[in-house]
């Protein structure tokens, strides 16, 4: 296995560098032929790669402990899903699974090369050249199938028991899925500009699978807070750990680029922002790599430290040189068509859409980075966590949702101020009127910052729903009266003809669901208490009474369980199991959450530990207001993603009468202004 | 002048809104040592907020948080508190950065860039409408001409 491994992977690297340098002779020559073997050779690399990833897969499966990687990360007691995660659980196989990812959105890329072959050669050649950089390192200084030296051991040392969650089997893949996917848009971006590309074909092309990246690294962050929400046993989901930023960081930037691609496609405008939007999003991606491997910045998620932090900061250089070079040469293709003309436009909305978006994202690389800054300069370390982001990060979230509201109301080029009144009056006092309702309820915004906040984000996330619904609404309307049909199988209608807004919509929706759920971080409560059988405990409104504390053993873990019966009222409610596991392979400790959720609040309880005199369990209890909101808004953006990425309904055009001529334009005028003013 | 309803609702509304939020009480002193906990990092390696270290078999947390009681307890000030954690786990032990020194520079930057960004962004949109300068009236367009004016306004519309 180790020598087939070695093998396809040299080959994967002769191919890739074949296929780079015959495309860009053929590119230079024209020569369809050689251009031709050039992407074939491409398609192999996607062969030979995948051949690599499963000889270190199968190696684990055969436990076979001659390769230090399998040693390193896996053991014979390991459940076998947890044996295939393993491909990625370490830097060396992580890098295979980029290299064997790259490849895998390669091939597709050529496979569809006919929507454009001279700009697809022009992209392919780029995606080898990122291929080149992976497949030297994992050749070089990070090979997966180096051997053990010496005796090898008859077992592993187990995988991280933090990374033994059906969850984690599935993190990674997506996350690495969105990083990688940012390479594809980056060629396009570049092959568009050095080709002087004529013509917005390029920038749908791009869109899409600009999307699709963004689509998986959405999923990715999502399941990665929910796995530390599930597993880690702080009650929290969202660290601001470097590794987590490092996520963040081209999330923010993809965002901006998906907004701001609507006003080149529709006006000609913002082009080279867009460039250097895709250009930002794919370094960003690279760089968090980087972050993550190189130790430059400490972090529970690092991988350990190696030598590879110099080959990513020269690949970094490279690729903002060659796009810097290629920006200046051909910049005269990107000149604007069009001039924003109004502050109260939908441009101008999406340009402080995209200003706060960026300014988040350096807000984020700010605070990553200051550490390094620091301790440059005072000489000494310092820690910039949480208190720091959220204090930072916060109001521009809030800032954002407000545009969330604002932006699709407004019409391409100028709006009126009596249109403003008219869309935004109702729901600007619905949204007051929640405001203060949640005050009467109980909610004391002067307490305390972070309750301020949480109104604002609950405020400000009714107005975009009210707006949102509005939008729906009135094109729903209108179409539900030509077709004399139901005003919801009208808004099904209209999201189909244009499925790229209306699936923005819904993505917002799924947007103020996530900031709802955020908002209920500041009525969090926890309580910690020793239980012995029948001891009690109160949080909030539930009675906690330990039943029972057991202990279990097999042969990956041993573990103390506790049955915790939960009342509420008097009434009981649930049985809850909280557990803490020893695994024996890597002999670490690690805690089973026990999280029952609702709409309202998540009880969670977390074995802590056991008081070494009296053998009884320590459990803490959180109530989290809110969560379950967390993971239904982030589902509800997935399938508005999706929704985006279908292609629009296409309408037969049939000749009306005058009379329905007239009719139909009446309508729309009586529908508003803004209603069909666009994505 | 009259006001038209909708808009009189909105006002009171909003006065309402504005009054209620003018009360203001300070933060409750059984919330200090939660409060302190979060503005701290747990010493023991899990890089977890110290009021939420849950790292199994953690030997600071406990300890940590115990020396923060105390203090409150004996009438500490914040500010005393944290100097007292910083000079026995170091500066690493605050989980932001200070208001002191070259700690500052941290939390100027961002709401710095934030206001350049949002200015550059106001002033570039008012010169590009000042710059256009008004153009003189075309003759009417062709028929032909107008079916490529309808395709844009289609476009820009999409319903």
């Amino acid at each position: 296995m180790p020598q087939i491994g070695s093998f396809t992977l040299l080959f994967a690297l002769a191919l890739s560098i074949y296929s780079f340098v015959a495309g860009i002779i053929a590119i230079v020559r024209k020569d369809e032929r050689l251009g031709e073997t050039a992407r074939k050779a491409g398609i192999a690399v996607f062969v030979a790669t995948t051949a690599a990833a499963l000889a270190l897969v199968v190696a684990a499966f055969r436990d076979d402990f001659s390769l230090a990687y399998i040693l390193h990360h896996s053991n014979r007691d390991l459940p076998i899903q947890y044996k295939f995660a393993a491909l990625w659980s370490g830097q060396e196989g992580s890098l295979l699974f980029w290299s064997w990812l790259l490849s895998t959105y390669g091939m597709v890329l050529r496979l569809r090369h006919k929507v454009d072959p001279w700009l697809v050669a022009h992209a392919s050649v780029i995606v080898m050249a990122v291929q080149i950089f992976f497949l030297l390192l994992i050749n070089t200084v990070a090979h997966p199938f180096a051997l053990v030296t010496g005796t090898i051991p008859p077992d592993g040392n187990g995988l991280n028991p933090l990374l033994q969650y059906p969850e984690m089997v599935i993190h990674p893949p997506m996350l690495y899925l969105g990083y990688v996917g940012t390479t594809v848009p980056f060629a396009f971006g570049l092959a568009a500009l050095i080709t002087k590309y004529p013509g917005e074909k390029w920038i749908h092309i791009t869109r899409r699978w600009t999307m699709v990246g963004w689509l998986f690294l959405t999923c990715g962050i999502f399941l990665g807070q929910h796995w530390a929400y599930a597993v880690l046993g702080w009650g929290g989901y969202w660290g601001w750990d470097p590794v987590e930023n490092a996520s963040l960081l081209p999330w923010l930037t993809g965002t901006a680029f998906l907004h701001s691609v609507m006003m080149q496609e529709k006006r000609g405008m913002m082009k080279m922002w867009n460039m250097w939007l895709i250009f930002t999003t794919f370094l960003l991606s690279i760089f968090g790599t980087f972050l993550t491997r190189s130790g430059v910045v400490s972090s529970v998620h690092a991988f350990a430290q190696s030598g590879i932090g110099p080959w990513f900061v020269t690949f970094l250089i490279i690729i903002f040189a060659t796009c810097c070079f290629f920006f200046v040469m051909n910049r005269s293709h990107l000149q604007t068509e069009h001039r924003l003309e109004s502050l109260v436009s939908r441009e101008s909305s999406f340009l402080f859409n995209n200003v706060l978006l960026l300014v988040s994202c350096f807000a984020v690389l700010w605070g990553t980075l200051f550490p390094v800054l620091s301790e440059w300069v005072q000489g000494h370390k310092i820690t910039v966590g949480p208190p720091f982001f959220n204090k930072v990060n916060v109001p521009i979230a809030l800032l954002l949702l407000l545009l969330t509201a604002v932006g699709p109301l407004l019409a391409w080029r100028k709006t009126s101020l009596d249109s403003l009144k008219k869309n935004f009056l109702v729901p600007t006092i619905i949204a007051i009127c929640a405001a203060i309702g949640l005050i009467v309820g109980g909610m004391r915004p002067w307490e305390d910052i972070s309750y301020f906040y949480s109104l604002m984000a609950i405020s400000l996330s009714v107005l975009v729903t009210a707006t949102i619904l509005s939008e729906f609404w009135r094109g729903g309307r209108v179409i539900a009266r030509h077709n004399n049909s139901n005003v919801f199988a009208g808004m099904v209608q209209l999201t189909r003809r244009n499925t790229r807004r209306y699936g923005g919509y819904i993505v917002h929706l799924g947007v103020v669901f996530v900031m709802i759920g955020y908002a209920g971080v500041a009525f969090n409560q926890t309580a910690e208490q020793e239980l012995g059988t029948n001891g009690e405990m109160r949080i909030g409104p539930y009675t906690l009474v330990n039943r029972s504390y057991t202990q279990e053993d097999n042969r990956n873990y041993s573990t103390d369980i506790a049955m915790i019966d939960v009342y509420k009222g008097g009434k009981k409610l649930d049985t809850m199991y909280p557990e803490q596991r020893f695994f024996k392979a890597s002999e670490q400790r690690a805690t089973m959450v026990a999280n029952r959720s609702g709409v309202r609040e998540d009880l969670y309880l977390v074995f802590a530990g056991t008081n070494p005199d009296t053998g009884r369990p320590i459990i803490k209890a959180h109530l989290n207001p809110l969560v379950a909101w967390i993971w239904f808004g982030a589902h509800i953006m997935l399938i508005g993603t999706l929704v985006a990425l279908v292609p629009n309904m296409q309408l037969a055009r049939v000749p009306l009468t005058a009379k329905e001529s007239a009719r139909a334009a009446t309508e729309v005028q009586r529908a508003g202004s803004t209603v069909g003013a666009g994505d | 002048m009259t006001v038209r309803k909708p808009t009189r609702i909105l006002q009171i509304a909003a006065l309402v809104l504005a009054a209620t939020l003018l009360i203001s009480a300070g933060p409750s002193d059984d919330t200090r040592v939660n409060a302190l906990g979060h503005q701290m990092m747990c010493m023991c390696g899990c890089s977890q907020i110290l009021a939420e270290c849950n790292h199994v078999g953690c030997s600071y947390s406990t300890k940590m948080l115990g020396q923060i009681r105390q203090a409150v307890l004996r009438g500490d000030s914040d500010a005393a508190i944290k100097k007292m954690m910083v000079e026995e786990y170091g500066t690493v032990v605050l989980a932001a950065p200070t208001t002191k020194g070259f700690d500052i520079v941290a939390w100027v930057i961002p709401p710095l860039i934030t206001l350049v960004a949002i200015g550059a962004v106001v002033f570039v949109v008012r010169a590009w409408k000042n710059r256009k300068p008004p153009s003189p009236p075309s003759p009417p367009a062709p028929p032909e001409e107008l079916d490529s004016y309808r395709e844009l306004a289609r476009k820009e519309t999409e319903l």
